[in-house]
């Protein structure tokens, strides 16, 4: 019996030499190996993670790098057995073991395109629920767990496919945004590499819950590898009978396609989005109508986030309850958390809501990787930048917004004593200057007008006068943009002028 | 290829995308494979096919980063200038790579063979500053590790 060895083929790990390491094991092991090429387990610091089948369950090692296989490192793998790149079993790694996987369960568990290994570990047992219960009773469900749209706005999953459900029309549409721009975050792409069949899979109950036999996938072209691992996996969910005609038996149906951005940043706003979808420029439109009574092509459509869509099969298969009882207040469920920047154990860490962001940050992904913890920006480009008195705030919605910050899609940044939060701040300004859509003019001019006003700040010109100048414009981007691009680009702006004034003013000594 | 061949090919590939709901993305996608830009006689041809106006066509050219209305490097350098890489010292990164290759945001180098972009966001947050080059992706990616990279697109 061949046993098997697992060596991540996810972005990341492939980028520190994963494949090198695969090809090159394959090789030394010999025909009793089987090298399977599974998802990344998220935890980036020990990537590529190498591991073993054995008795008591997988063996990990890592970093692997290419260079570290030589004769003792393959018999160490051959037997399981010691070696200082060991990290023992797998589960028991502690950075691991804390985690509620709960959506992310099988992530680097199974093998991404092996649609039978996905079966096997909980597969499409949610859609075999679904296709027992009728639409409303599965909407009933999402609504009941609590889920919120994981894309950053946090609206109620539920209530969204409410409103797709009750309006008719001849024709309707799922859309998965799978325009993961928001630096800092990467759980998309993860699921998309790492376990594709769970994102198709919420996308085919999501149909069966309002009614629509079409669905696609907005997948940003900055993601090659999910561009590949998600069409194989239409594919062979096809030939398998779970997307086309008479999915699972039923008699129901639904076709999915996946289609490629073109690097614009602004395709991430769901109106933009289903434009884009239409062949036309990504221009920004004014809600109402919402996309969910008028969306793809003016018919009704439930654009969700990756991650929303993928919480589904869980909670169609556990419960709502189950699902539900993770969390607290009006934050239910897990949030796939992605640790980034200057850090020293970054990655993913799917946990309740309810921590700390410095538990989060410091206890269990170590801090800085180098220098001192200086600031901390959650939520993407348009998220807030956070000084130390507020890193023990509680990571939830709520909590959130009460000191003018938001968690977003759940990425965090940490930066070190080098940043300055003045240069911060003209990024996100030249940032919405490149990536406005230009439909409305407080974005389009403003973030250019930014621009300049925080390059004067830097150079201490007129400092006062500035301050006041940026102070409005960020009002009237706040107030009169037409989507977040503009409206949310003052947050990072002026939470850096808040929390760290001595970055914009002319008493404080420069530090660039 | 004449002018003439070329608008034949255009409209070949524009009638494969025609029904397709919002084909012009998918068509302009393959175009740019296939010609590495998008020609300038690109707009005008398939406009017809898909009932729209040159100028809604030229529009949606226009849009997006990717769409590219000249001829392009063999290779496409990005650098990743986001908040995550910026942490771990992208901006001098940046620097660096436009002086060594003598090309600012936008260029292609006079032989050819490399074009110079930023990118925002590769979703390797963790280990930036990251770069891809063409679609192979890089991390931690110093000016000793940059220096490589070229040199192996050059040699």
């Amino acid at each position: 019996m061949t046993r098997k060895i697992y060596v991540p083929a996810d972005s990341c790990a492939i980028a520190l030499g994963a494949d090198k390491v695969a090809a090159s094991l394959e090789l030394q092991l010999g025909p009793e190996f089987n090298v399977i090429r599974n998802g990344s387990r998220g935890l980036f610091w020990l990537e590529p993670l190498i591991e073993v089948e054995s008795e008591q369950g997988r063996i990990a090692y890592g970093p692997v790098l290419p260079d570290n296989i030589d004769e003792a490192f393959v018999n160490a793998v051959k037997s399981a057995g010691k070696h200082p790149l060991c990290l023992g079993l797998t589960e028991e790694i502690p950075e691991l073991k804390c985690q509620q996987r709960l959506s992310f369960a099988r992530l680097g568990i199974t093998d991404p395109l092996n649609i039978d290994d996905y079966i096997a570990h909980g597969g499409f047992e949610g859609l075999h629920t679904a296709l027992t219960l009728s639409a409303q009773e599965i909407v009933d469900e999402v609504q009941t767990s609590g889920l919120r749209g994981r894309g950053g706005a946090a609206f109620p999953t539920g209530i969204k496919w409410q409103t797709v459900l009750t309006t008719e029309a001849s024709q309707k549409h799922i859309v998965c945004n799978a325009d993961e721009g928001d630096s800092g975050t990467f759980a998309d792409r993860l699921m998309m590499e790492g376990d594709p069949f769970c994102l198709i899979e919420g996308m085919i109950i999501a149909g069966l819950a309002v009614g629509a036999d079409k669905g696609f996938i907005y997948l940003r072209s900055e993601y090659p590898r999910a561009a590949t691992q998600l069409q194989q996996a239409i594919d062979i969910a096809e030939a398998n009978h779970f997307l086309g005609n008479n999915i699972a038996g039923s008699d129901k149906c639904f076709r999915l396609e996946l289609r490629i951005g073109a690097e614009a940043y602004i395709c991430g706003e769901e109106t933009s989005l289903l434009r884009s979808l239409e062949g036309k420029r990504g221009m920004v439109s004014a809600k109402p109508p919402i996309p969910a009574i008028s969306g793809l092509m003016g018919q009704p459509t439930i654009v969700n986030n990756v991650i929303t869509l993928a919480s589904v099969p869980f909670i169609l298969a556990k419960g709502a309850e189950h699902y539900q009882s993770f969390g607290l207040g009006r934050s239910r469920g897990t949030l796939a958390f992605q640790l980034a920047g200057n850090i020293k154990r970054g990655g993913l860490y799917e946990f309740a809501f309810g921590m700390s962001l410095r538990e989060l940050v410091f206890d269990i992904a170590g801090g800085c990787r180098h220098g001192d913890a200086h600031a901390i920006q959650i939520g993407g480009p348009l998220g807030a930048y956070l000084p130390e008195s507020l890193w023990d705030t509680e990571l939830d919605y709520e909590a959130f917004a009460t000191i003018e910050a938001g968690i977003g899609h759940g990425g965090i940044v940490l930066f070190n004593q080098d940043v300055n939060l003045a240069q911060q701040a003209r990024f996100a300004m030249e940032f919405c200057a490149a990536e406005s859509c230009g439909k409305c003019t407080p974005c389009r001019i403003g973030s250019t007008r930014g621009t300049e006003v925080m390059d004067r700040i830097i150079a201490r010109q007129s400092t006062d006068q500035n301050l006041e100048l940026l102070d409005d414009l960020c009002d009237t981007m706040e107030l009169g943009s037409l989507c977040a691009m503009g409206g949310m680009t003052v947050i990072p702006v002026r939470s850096a002028k808040q929390h760290f004034p001595e970055d914009f003013h002319s008493g404080a000594q420069s530090r660039d | 290829m004449s002018d003439d061949q070329l608008k034949h090919a255009l409209a070949e590939l524009a009638m494969a995308h025609r029904d397709q709901l919002g084909g012009l993305m998918p068509l302009l996608h393959a175009v740019q494979k296939q010609y590495g830009y998008i020609p300038e006689i690109c707009a005008a041809t398939v406009a017809p096919v898909f009932r729209l106006s040159t100028a809604e066509v030229d529009g949606v050219i226009s849009f997006y980063h990717q769409f590219k209305s000249r001829p392009q490097g063999k290779h496409r350098v990005q650098i990743c200038r986001a908040e995550a890489c910026q942490a771990n010292g992208c901006r001098s990164l940046e620097q660096f790579s436009k002086d060594h290759l003598q090309l600012d945001y936008g260029e292609s180098s006079d032989d050819g063979l490399i074009s110079l972009d930023s990118v925002y966001c590769l979703g390797l947050c963790s280990h930036g500053p990251a770069v891809r080059v063409d679609d192979e992706l890089y991390v931690q990616v110093d000016n000793e590790k940059m220096t490589r990279i070229i040199r192996e697109l050059t040699s």
